[in-house]
């Protein structure tokens, strides 16, 4: 009780600093890089359920976050809701994604779940392709309000949003982690046939971790078509997501509630602070370097590598 | 559109040249994948690679796609070796393949296609053998030479290696690391030589399918993204580790998008055939072509 | 400023613009900075699906700075080019914006290449207020309605009366008169653009759209497609397509032996010399949509010049080697941006739009003139066709006569020829 008494004070703690450290440098673009860098701890938190926990590879996520992106689109455009009411939408989109794919590939094992994953990703994307209402090809564009009061900018409130998604979002996989359902899928991990053989109920373990990690991976799209206001399935659904919703926890250390954030930060970091400066293709291979390295070296992640250390 | 003999047989024969293509790009993977359960997710870009380097040499020496992507084959069998030496150095050996291992593999596209982009440039490269522009007909139907010749050279590739896997003694000492590593190891081979050798061969085989790919298209940095779900789904279709079924899962594959490219439209060609293996994942995940477990 | 000599000032210029070539941002020779140059600042797709062209653009602003600082700079001040690469990932776009406007604090900005990287900076430009010169975006601003904003691209306000309006004008000239029309477009925005405006613009005429379909960006195989276009019989077949689908479809065409009265339409691709080099004499009587060619009519002053200097640079920076498509679009998009900063005399973003709103640009593409919406007030789409195309020589296309050009007819240059592929 203490301990997540602790955790919830020092992420709100550490939230308001950054808000204030942000408001004191004074320029938007603190508010624009801070938020590539926490949508991709929402992604990678989310991955990092099934992944990391469960030992179960999603190759979906892009098409995950698409889904909470124009489910954020549909309900603008229907409804005329916003960006919060948007959020809760592709949470639930996402969430009832995440259990079909849960169904459809329960008998998945290892790759084969992954394969199907990547697969669900193109139907996906074919399908809003042919999808007219949310722009189809075309993209979808998101006009809004240029100030909304009592944020500083519209920039700074998304910002706000995004850190406030990251911290729900480490909170739910360090719940996870600290519960029954956290062991259980540890359990299917390391083996799903013994896990079953001592009556861990893994078909209903798995079919929550797969919703969960649907659901979060929706919210990290949500905010997506009003922090670009515009949005095309092409940039949707973009293999960048699915790379490092990947790579961000393995680098930090899967199946940790503190790894994905850890790779989030550092690799989404890297990568915004080497599109402003070396700027160019180099940039990207740079990304590829580091995590062949880094999974070659520091195979439980730097969380990992440290624990050993000590 | 009104039903048309002409076209659905057309649509069916074009289908299958296209499945002759997804042949050479699936049957490397059918070996790394497959047999050695090594998630190379990196196999289409290295047939990209193989491409390019067969659009560079082949313009020196002015020679024939394909006969440049035989020649050039030793070269990729021992970069092969040197993959699979960090890969088993790293992975195999610690027992982190399944996570790890496809993170590597994910980073290795990643790095080979941003390097193809650093060395060539975004820009498209082509070299077109002489038959390019012929076509047979034959009938009502039509074979070009674009799409048949490479998915005849495909098909003698994959009917060279079913013969070495099946005929020579290391060929089935491959076949059986696929079964169980542990029996070999009784019977005094070391395992980790065969597979080194198999993925070796696997990765000659992208340059393969790099050389019928250049017959096909121009080839640019990012043409190995559109075959990355094509050649997985194609392996699982087919049975993992069978290259018959591979070859069966290619031309059916092509078949299916054909014929709904050609009777449905373009547009839902993916969404049909990914919906397709979604729905062979779900209820014979032994794939099409395998046996069940 | 004034002691410094305009003499000693062209060198210095020059001498910084040659340092800041193909160098990225931030490297800058200390000596410039204490001369206070302009700085322009965009996002430009150096890597990524769009970084062929991307690339072709840049090197043509390069050019410009390097021209501009050559007579001395602009309000005697040198230009330097400020920009970052979004590899093609609208994602990127908003932050790069954010940190070039408000972290470097450029002076001015200009786009990245094409609609989907355009759309994402807008928020960001207008939030600011700044002057906004785009180029090649499409129907960007039909939802933003920025007043500062000016695109850089021939198809104007209209697109959807005007786009495919020129090679309707030119079938309607063809005997036998055509009756039916095949449409086949790739899902993206501008290409479902084009083939919105044949499909309304045929229909208007009473032809029948016989085949009407799109194609997914990750199709391989382009011979099922073309062969129902073909048994749909159309006697006009209009495509709009991207690279590399646009080769797939030009070789699917010529094995299966498809012939109309015309055919092409709105392909991109045709336009690059990769595509002019490989498919050589399958583009004779093509008849496409296009925004430049070396034809007497397109003559404009300046234009010959800088295609020379830019085939000069293009093998080195990788990029298209004729530089027939984007290239001069881009030197005139920053010269609208030179001639504006110029005639206003001082940086001040709400005159410079009010001066590009109210003025005749002078540029290497010709005049032009924007309309309320920042789009080019007169559209000047052009329908070319491929003539007399023996191989893939490209020396052929740095002359006349080569891709002539049909409509519009104040710039036409030579007669249509009918039909496309030999007939059955």
């Amino acid at each position: 009780m203490n301990a997540n008494l602790r955790f919830w004070l020092g992420a709100a703690a550490l939230g308001l600093a950054l808000v204030a450290g942000l408001r004191l440098l004074g320029n938007d673009y603190g508010y624009f890089a801070g938020y590539f860098v926490l949508q991709y701890v929402v992604l990678a938190g989310a991955w990092n359920i099934l992944g990391g926990y469960a030992g179960y590879v999603n190759f979906g996520a892009a098409g995950f976050m698409a889904a909470g992106a124009y489910s954020a689109i549909v309900v603008r455009q229907w409804l005329g809701w916003d960006l919060i009411p948007g959020i809760f939408a592709a949470a639930v989109v996402a969430g009832l994604l995440g259990l079909g794919t849960g169904y459809l590939t329960l008998r998945l094992k290892g790759v084969y779940f992954s394969i199907a994953t990547l697969c669900l990703a193109v139907v996906l994307q074919t399908l809003v392709v042919n999808w007219d209402y949310v722009g189809g090809s075309r993209g979808a564009y998101i006009i809004h309000a240029r100030d909304i009061p009592p944020f500083n900018s519209y920039s700074e409130m998304l910002f706000i949003v995004m850190l406030a998604l990251a911290i729900i979002t480490t909170g739910i996989g360090r719940a996870v982690e600290m519960s029954r359902l956290g062991r259980g899928l540890q359990a299917i991990r390391d083996n799903e046939r013994a896990a079953e053989a001592v009556g861990v109920p893994t078909l209903r373990l798995k079919l929550v971790a797969t919703t969960l990690c649907g659901a979060l991976m929706g919210v990290a799209g949500a905010p997506l078509p009003y922090y670009s206001g515009y949005l095309n399935p092409e940039a949707a659904f973009s293999l960048a997501y699915a790379v490092n919703a990947i790579a961000m926890p393995l680098i930090g250390g899967a199946g940790t509630w503190a790894g994905p954030v850890i790779g989030a930060v550092l690799l989404a970091s890297l990568q915004q602070a080497a599109t402003v400066t070396i700027s160019s293709a180099l940039n990207l291979w740079i990304v590829g370097w580091m995590l062949v390295i880094f999974v070659a070296v520091a195979p439980r992640g730097i969380l990992g590598w440290f624990r050993k250390r000590t | 559109m009104e039903f048309d003999l002409s076209l659905l047989l057309n649509g069916i024969v074009s289908g299958l040249l296209l499945g002759g293509l997804y042949a050479a790009a699936a049957s490397g993977l059918a070996v790394s994948f497959g047999m050695l359960d090594i998630v190379n997710i990196a196999h289409p870009a290295l047939m990209v690679t193989g491409a390019f380097t067969v659009v560079v040499l082949g313009t020196w020496l002015g020679l024939d796609p394909l006969v440049v992507a035989v020649l050039q084959a030793p070269l990729f069998y021992v970069f092969g070796i040197g993959i699979y030496n960090a890969y088993h150095h790293f992975f195999e050996k610690r027992g982190d393949e399944a996570l790890q291992g496809l993170a590597f593999f994910f980073g290795v596209m990643f790095i080979i296609e941003v390097g193809l982009v650093m060395a060539f440039g975004p820009e498209q490269r082509f070299l077109d053998p002489s038959y390019a522009y012929t076509t047979w007909r034959i009938g009502d139907i039509d074979l070009p030479l674009r799409m048949l010749v490479p998915g005849l050279f495909a098909m003698a590739c994959i009917g060279g290696l079913f013969l070495y896997l099946h005929r020579s003694f290391t060929g089935l000492a491959i076949a059986a690391v696929a079964q169980d590593a542990e029996a070999l190891r009784l019977m005094a081979i070391d395992p980790v030589r065969i597979k080194r050798l198999a993925f070796g061969i696997s990765i000659a085989l992208a340059s393969m399918a790099g050389g019928a790919l250049v017959v096909v298209q121009p080839v640019e940095p990012s043409s190995g993204q559109v075959f990355i779900g094509r050649v997985f789904a194609i392996c699982i279709m087919g049975g993992m580790a069978s290259l018959p079924g591979c070859i069966m899962a290619a031309l059916l594959f092509g078949v299916v998008e054909n014929v709904t490219a050609t009777f449905f439209g373009p547009s839902w060609s993916p969404a049909v055939a990914f919906g397709w293996l979604l729905l062979v994942l779900a209820f014979r995940p032994q794939g099409l072509f395998g046996k069940a477990a | 400023m004034q002691n410094i000599s305009r003499r000693d000032f062209g060198r210095l210029a020059l001498a910084s613009a040659v340092a800041g070539a193909g160098v990225s941002a931030g490297v800058f020779p200390a000596l410039a900075q204490s001369a206070n140059p302009i700085r322009i600042g965009f996002s430009m797709s150096l890597s990524g699906g769009l970084a062929g062209n991307g690339r072709a653009a840049l090197a043509a602003q390069q050019i410009w700075a390097s021209d501009v600082n050559a007579k001395g700079g602009l309000l005697g001040r040198p230009v330097q080019l400020v920009f970052y690469d979004d590899q093609t990932s609208g994602g990127q776009v908003p932050a790069i914006y954010t940190k070039l406007l408000d972290v470097d604090k450029v002076d001015l900005v200009t786009s990245p290449y094409a609609t989907a990287m355009i759309a994402p900076a807008m928020p960001v430009v207008m939030q600011r207020q700044m002057c906004f010169v785009t180029i090649l975006g499409a129907g960007v601003n039909t939802t933003f309605k920025y007043d500062r904003h000016f695109n850089m691209n021939v198809v104007g306000d209209n697109m959807k009366e005007t786009f495919a309006k020129g090679f309707l004008d030119i079938a309607g000239t063809l005997e036998p008169k055509p009756r039916s029309i095949a449409i086949l477009a790739v899902d993206n925005d501008f290409a479902q653009r084009a083939a919105e405006s044949a499909r309304f613009l045929a229909r208007q005429r009473g032809m029948r759209v016989v085949y009407d379909r799109s194609y997914p960006p990750s199709t391989v195989d382009f011979t099922p497609t073309m062969r129902a276009v073909q048994a749909a019989r159309p006697d006009l077949i209009y495509i709009a397509s991207y690279p590399p689908d646009s080769n797939g479809i030009l070789r699917a065409a010529s094995e299966l032996r498809i012939s109309a009265q015309m055919f092409g339409g709105g392909m991109v691709g045709p336009q690059l010399a990769a595509f002019q080099a490989q498919l050589g004499p399958i583009l004779n009587n093509l008849v496409n949509w296009d925004i430049f060619s070396v034809e007497p009519t397109m003559n404009f002053p300046g234009v010959a010049e800088f295609l020379t200097k830019y085939r000069e640079v293009a093998a080195k920076e990788q990029t298209d080697v004729l530089g027939n498509y984007i290239p001069p679009y881009a030197y005139a998009q920053m010269q609208v941006v030179e001639q504006a900063v110029k005639r206003v005399g001082k940086i001040d973003q709400a005159a410079l739009a009010a001066d590009m709103h109210s003025q005749v640009f002078d540029t290497i593409i010709g005049p032009v003139t924007f309309s309320s919406t920042g789009e080019w007030a007169h559209e000047r789409n052009l329908l070319v066709q491929f003539q007399g195309i023996t191989d893939g020589d490209l020396e052929r296309y740095k002359r006349p006569g080569a891709k002539v050009i049909l409509y519009p007819p104040n710039l036409k240059s030579g007669t249509p020829r009918a039909p496309y592929g030999t007939p059955a």
